[in-house]
């Protein structure tokens, strides 16, 4: 018998045969090479391992990291003591996040929708590369002619977010380039900080962990949120002996290493945190030399926060008036080594968000610690320049995560962005572009590109953006699942992931500045690109190709390296070059330079152009927006093994965390009749509801609020781990509170019930998906 | 004389399951059982509240009684104090696995008994198991108990509370848990029965 008729005869066992030493490639019925299988009859020596530097994407942290890889597979990553993130370190999202790539459900070629089909229906074609990107080019060149550029809006989050919502936005026109990282997580803090200190936070949240002895934490969990350098900081500052306060409505992880946890009512931070103000200047405990030199507006900040007595916030705050007095004497007893941190998702509550931000920021600036050793230090991203490239028509206008956007000038030929005159600040605000979509006011929005973003588990009010999706001409997404939210695309553009390709320098503002660079490990797995590549590709379709001058990556990245004295070669046996930073006012001080770039060079705790603008120029506290009788407020928050809604179809990181919770305290679990481990369904104010979600009964938690862990709840049936398991907390945001200052919704403002009486929706074992998934 | 042991810093932990993670990709434990695991529990009632994070593993026992009870004598102590598996040796009978008084052993799929083994290829390199290495709360120690020097010894020496599991069975763990949330000790241990 010939092999093929053998191998035709018995069909059923090629896989085991093949595993048994034939020299055929393991493949997948699609054609793609089967990564769970090794190739047959091959015993890896050492010879057979290669390492590769990389920095990890699988929360934005982005530590550095190196791959080990053998028989084209990544093994395992780990830290690299070079790299100032990692330093030889990882978090479980980081060690895990090498499943993904190796996920069967990945998105393996590109997709086009089946002319007529419903968006969302999830009917598809395959697809080339040189058809999807002209399939894209025409419309977009389409809507350029009927609407202009500026209807085209582009979504991004992630490493590839620079060409997808930065650099082709700019290229083509178009100033409705937005992340989420910013209006659905920092804005109110970056808004706060630009105005009152001159610069941003900027990603990497610049606490001095190493020097201080005092850190009060509102909302901020450290330990749930695995910020891999943070939290090893944090550990070291305990280990210390710093003391530790947390101000929380959750007994959360960080609070149970705290020496004092306050149990805060939701939404009071604000009088919290000006009563501490108060009390340190009534006191008169605040660095006075340091106000005096560094500070502006002291005297209004006084007279304003005597009304905000420690008597009057402990009505609000439930916090009694003598622990409030207690905290705020041993805040100033350490300071300057005194820290409040900055959180970094801050978008709770809407209006009253920029006043907790900028009291926050007051407060650290009384204790003196703002660019003082055990304060905040500053830090500002290494220089390396960019390749050299014609001036883009329009300045990229998304910004970051640190802000830095730009407004479209009145004397451009552009359109200003859709969300403009809705809010004060000038970064654009992801939620704002929904609606534009749908009336057309003040223009049209007719495209988008969403690289990255999950908008049905980031954008609240998750039926408006289906609405919005149903009324555009183009909507085409780049991602690496088939998420939801991809699969109502137009175009659906797969992705490479961190492991299989080059990516842009990553510059890291950091105490220690570093550049860090990405090499893959292998090739990929399928008929995926980077988005450096879409975006080339696609800008020369659209007659942009002279602001993509470069022939490769490897080319681009070797021009960027050499401007710095480096190249592409040194970089791929080296992963990081650090830079000297200036953390503290001495080191500028030392060159006659002020790192403060406000108008006055100085921490403004009056801000004179708010006042112009109508704003209030001093943090004030307002009451928090109750909800229905009967109902609690929704808090959400992290897990420390997963990353938004990205990584729950990993099926390593879903074995040690497969679905969310509802925490309810035990009290109002116990009036409710609902016991631990029940499924329950969720309602909320709006009458939608989301589940089975099972309860945690808990004394951690306030009697008036429940919490879940964000990112469940997946409705991707191509998502065979993901889909159904647990609920999402995007799906019960059916409102938001903008603040009008920074452009941040406030998410926070959701109420829900418990009903009881939910199915238990049987998920099979993830290691019994896995082992159906991984058959060829 | 070696005695390879481990401590566990709970003041530190806050049950983050990177080293389960890291102990599952460096070992490519299979889906559905682990090497390393996380017990979390909240003590007392709201306001006054402590959570114990607690990671468990084998905890590589000087008498340990999955031992004596193996048939093939694939289950044994390596001079360097390891509890270890020969699984060549291995028939997959499970008399170790009912033996460890603490679940720490498991069957692989591919038909041996496995478990923690302080990633012994990763010592035999001079390194620290994977699990040490990933720490971001730098809550674990590794080394040798018999060298004073030794990190485990050091932070042995230096911590306010040093507790084993099930210390009344006599297994004499070389897995340290230091510092411990509550006051009396490790959760499950009072009366002596975890």
């Amino acid at each position: 018998m010939r092999r093929r008729e053998f191998l035709k005869l018995s069909g059923a066992t090629v896989g085991a045969m093949a595993l048994g030493g034939s020299a055929q490639a393991q493949l997948f019925p699609d054609g793609f090479p089967n990564p769970f299988r090794a190739p047959p009859g091959k015993w890896f020596t050492k010879d057979d391992v290669t390492t590769s530097y990389n920095f990890c994407e699988i929360c934005f942290w982005k530590c550095g990291i190196k791959a080990t890889t053998q028989g084209g597979k990544v093994r395992k990553v780990d830290g690299y003591a070079e790299n100032p993130k990692s330093r030889g370190m990882l978090c479980p999202r980081g060690q895990g996040g090498v499943a993904t790539t190796y996920d069967p459900d990945r998105l393996k070629r590109p997709l086009i929708r089946v002319a007529g089909s419903a968006r969302g229906s999830g009917q598809y074609r395959e697809a080339t590369w040189d058809e999807a990107y002209d399939y894209i080019a025409e419309k977009m060149n389409a809507i350029k002619f009927q609407y202009g550029t500026e209807s085209v809006a582009f979504y991004g989050h992630g490493t590839g977010d620079k060409w997808f919502a930065e650099y082709l936005p700019g290229a083509w026109g178009s100033p409705n380039a937005a992340k989420p990282s910013v209006s659905l997580c920092t804005a109110p803090r970056e808004t706060a900080s630009v105005y009152t200190f001159g610069r941003g936070i900027a990603g990497h949240e610049q606490i001095d962990w190493e020097e201080t002895n005092y850190i009060v934490l509102i909302g901020h969990h450290i330990g749930e949120d695995t910020h891999n350098t943070q939290l090893q900081e944090f550990a070291l500052a305990l280990k210390r002996g710093a003391k530790l306060v947390v101000v929380d409505p959750r007994f959360s992880v960080a609070a149970g290493k705290a020496d004092d946890w306050l149990p805060i009512k939701p939404a009071t931070d604000t009088a919290l945190l000006l009563a501490w103000a108060n009390v340190l200047i009534t006191e008169e405990l605040y660095d006075a030399a340091y106000v005096e030199k560094y500070t502006l507006g002291f005297e209004q900040l006084a007279a304003h926060v005597a009304q905000y007595t420690p008597e009057w916030a402990a009505e609000i705050t439930d916090i009694p008036a003598d622990t409030i007095r207690r905290i705020a004497r041993e805040m100033a007893a350490h300071a300057p080594r005194a820290v409040l941190p900055v959180g970094r998702h801050v978008v709770w509550y809407g209006p009253d968000d920029i006043h907790r931000m900028r009291s926050l920021y007051i407060v650290n600036a009384l204790l003196g610690n703002y660019g003082v050793p055990g304060g905040y230090y500053f830090c500002d991203a290494p220089i390396v320049e960019a390749y050299p490239h014609p001036e883009l028509p329009l300045a990229p206008a998304a910004g970051g995560c640190g802000g830095g956007p730009t407004e479209v000038a009145a004397d451009s030929p552009f359109r200003p962005s859709v969300d403009r005159g809705k809010f004060f600040g000038s970064a654009t605000a992801v939620q704002e572009f929904i609606e534009p979509m749908i009336t057309g006011e003040p223009y049209p929005i007719k495209g988008l590109f969403s690289y990255g973003v999950n908008l049905f588990h980031t954008i609240p009010m998750v039926e408006r953006t289906k609405q919005a999706l149903n009324n555009l001409d183009l909507y085409v997404a780049i991602d690496i699942l088939p998420m939801e939210h991809v699969m109502w695309a137009d175009v659906i553009l797969p992705e490479s992931t961190y492991l299989e390709r080059y990516d842009d320098l990553h510059l890291q503002a950091h105490k220690i500045p570093f550049i860090q660079a990405r090499f893959p490990a292998h090739p990929p797995l399928y008929d995926t690109r980077s988005a450096f590549d879409m975006a080339k590709q696609l800008g020369e379709r659209l007659g942009l190709g002279e602001y993509f001058p470069w022939s490769d990556v490897e080319e681009y990245l070797d021009r960027r390296l050499s401007s710095i004295g480096s190249s592409l070669e040194a970089m791929r046996n080296q992963g990081t070059i650090t830079r000297r930073g200036r953390p503290y006012f001495a080191d500028y001080e030392r060159l006659n330079r002020n790192p403060l770039d406000t108008p006055s060079g100085k921490i403004e705790f009056y801000v004179e152009r708010w006042a112009e603008a109508g704003l209030d120029p001093l943090p004030v506290f307002l009451p928090p927006i109750e909800g229905p009788a009967g109902m609690y407020r929704l808090l959400y928050g992290r897990s420390p093994v997963h990353t938004f809604a990205r990584t729950h179809n990993n099926a390593v990181l879903m074995e040690a965390h497969g679905e969310n919770h509802i925490w309810i305290s035990t009290r109002e679990a116990a009036r409710l009749g609902i016991a631990n481990d029940e499924y329950v369904w969720l309602e909320n104010q709006d009458g939608v509801r989301e589940g089975p979600i099972r309860a945690m009964v808990t004394e951690r938690i306030r009697h008036d609020c429940v919490y879940m862990v964000h990112g469940f709840g997946h409705k991707a049936p191509l998502m065979r781990i993901a889909n159904g398991r647990g609920a999402s907390d995007t799906h019960l945001q059916t409102r938001y509170d903008l603040d009008p200052v920074s452009g941040g919704a406030g998410l926070r403002n959701n109420w829900v019930r418990l009903i009881k009486g939910a199915p238990d929706p049987q998920h099979p074992p993830i290691a019994w998906i896995e082992r159906e998934r991984s058959r060829a | 004389m070696t005695r390879l042991a481990m401590a566990i810093d709970l003041a530190s932990c806050v049950g983050c399951a990177a080293c389960s993670i890291a102990c599952k990709m460096e070992n490519e434990v299979p889906m559905g059982v682990h090497r390393l695991w996380i017990r979390n529990t909240t003590l007392g009632t709201f306001p006054n509240l402590a959570i114990e994070h607690r990671p468990e593993q084998c905890l590589h026992c000087e008498n340990p009684p999955c031992v004596p009870v193996c048939p093939t004598g694939c289950c044994f102590v390596r001079a360097d104090g390891i509890v270890d598996i020969d699984v060549k040796k291995c028939i997959g009978c499970s008399a170790c696995i009912a033996a460890c008084p603490y679940d720490a052993r498991y069957m692989d799929p591919k038909g041996y008994v496995s478990k923690c083994d302080f990633c012994k290829h990763r010592v035999a390199e001079g390194r620290v198991p994977a699990c040490v290495e990933t720490c971001p709360t730098l809550c674990r120690s590794f080394g040798d108990l018999d060298d004073p020097n030794s990190p485990v010894s050091v932070a042995l020496r230096n911590a306010t509370r040093v507790d084993v599991l099930r210390p009344g069975l006599g297994t004499e763990p070389k897995l340290f848990y230091l510092n411990t949330p509550a006051k009396f000790g490790l959760v499950g241990e009072r009366g002596g029965a975890a």
